[in-house]
């Protein structure tokens, strides 16, 4: 297709998020014992988008909880090294991880979707009714 | 190995290219470990993301290659508010040692990390030797 170069939105979405590096957006409501894993925060319309690297990590492994605006992450992640084996190059790291964060709008926790796929997690958070925008009618 | 630590966040690395490409996207190294048994050589890699018809294995004059695509085209009506992570295509390259049997290679991926077995050849394999 003319014009809509692959790479260019690519590059586009790259710089966008470069651009929101630890935005202060979330400032201070991210709590929990560590900061793993990574979480990339979007809106898609009214509401929000989470999408978190959890690669290695299998999908029985994971807990997710939410709590009026608050999601929590715990879980952990093996490595298995088939006993024996002579290790030559350890980049990847195992371990337990807990991670708390807390949106500052208003969300609906019981209509979280989450879909987990390719060590990739997508967390589908709606706003709260309350908190969507209005738009004010000027009285006549 | 120790399960009970903590885990930490590994900042991602960035490809580090000899030529200039024609596009400025950013390609990332995926995290990756090698490890050796008796058989042969397994190396695992961590590719969030990337589906398993989106991986292309290499392997030319001895050096394997390994490149994962991911589908950002997920991300095209999302607006970033707060980001932690960039986000790009994975390719990673490691040299063969002569001992592998290169027509053997296995691939599998699961849960975004794709495991290669390298078997190797067998005049490579340990033999025991008996003491005369």
């Amino acid at each position: 297709m003319f014009g809509m170069d692959p790479f260019a939105t690519l590059h586009r979405i790259q710089r966008a998020l470069e651009t929101h590096l630890d935005s202060d957006w979330l400032s201070g409501a991210t709590t929990g014992v560590g900061a793993f894993p990574p979480i990339n925060l979007f809106q898609q319309g009214h509401d929000f988008v989470a999408v978190v690297e959890l690669a290695g990590v299998k999908p029985d492994a994971l807990n997710i909880e939410a709590k009026e605006n608050s999601l929590r992450l715990s879980g952990s992640k093996f490595i298995d090294y088939e006993g024996k084996a002579s290790l030559h190059r350890r980049e990847r790291i195992e371990g337990s991880f807990d991670r708390t964060i807390t949106l500052p709008v208003r969300i609906d926790p019981d209509r979280i979707k989450a879909e987990f796929r390719d060590g990739l997690l997508a967390l589908f958070i709606p706003r709260a009714e309350s908190d969507k925008p209005r738009s004010i009618k000027i009285g006549e | 190995m120790t399960s009970g630590q903590e885990l930490e966040v590994q900042q991602k690395r960035e490809v580090q290219k000899k030529e200039e490409g024609t596009t400025p996207t950013r390609v990332f190294l995926p995290t990756t470990d090698i490890y050796e048994t008796d058989q042969g050589l397994t190396v695992s890699m961590e590719m969030p993301g990337v589906d398993k018809s989106n991986v292309d294995i290499n392997i030319d004059d001895g050096v394997l290659t390994i490149e994962g695509r991911i589908d950002f085209s997920k991300y095209q009506d999302f607006r970033p508010v707060y980001s932690e992570y960039n986000i790009g295509n994975f390719r990673r390259s490691f040299s063969l040692p002569g001992s592998i049997n290169q027509e053997h290679i296995k691939a599998e991926m699961k849960d975004g990390v794709l495991t290669l077995t390298l078997p190797k050849a067998e005049k490579a394999k340990p033999r025991q030797i008996p003491i005369g």
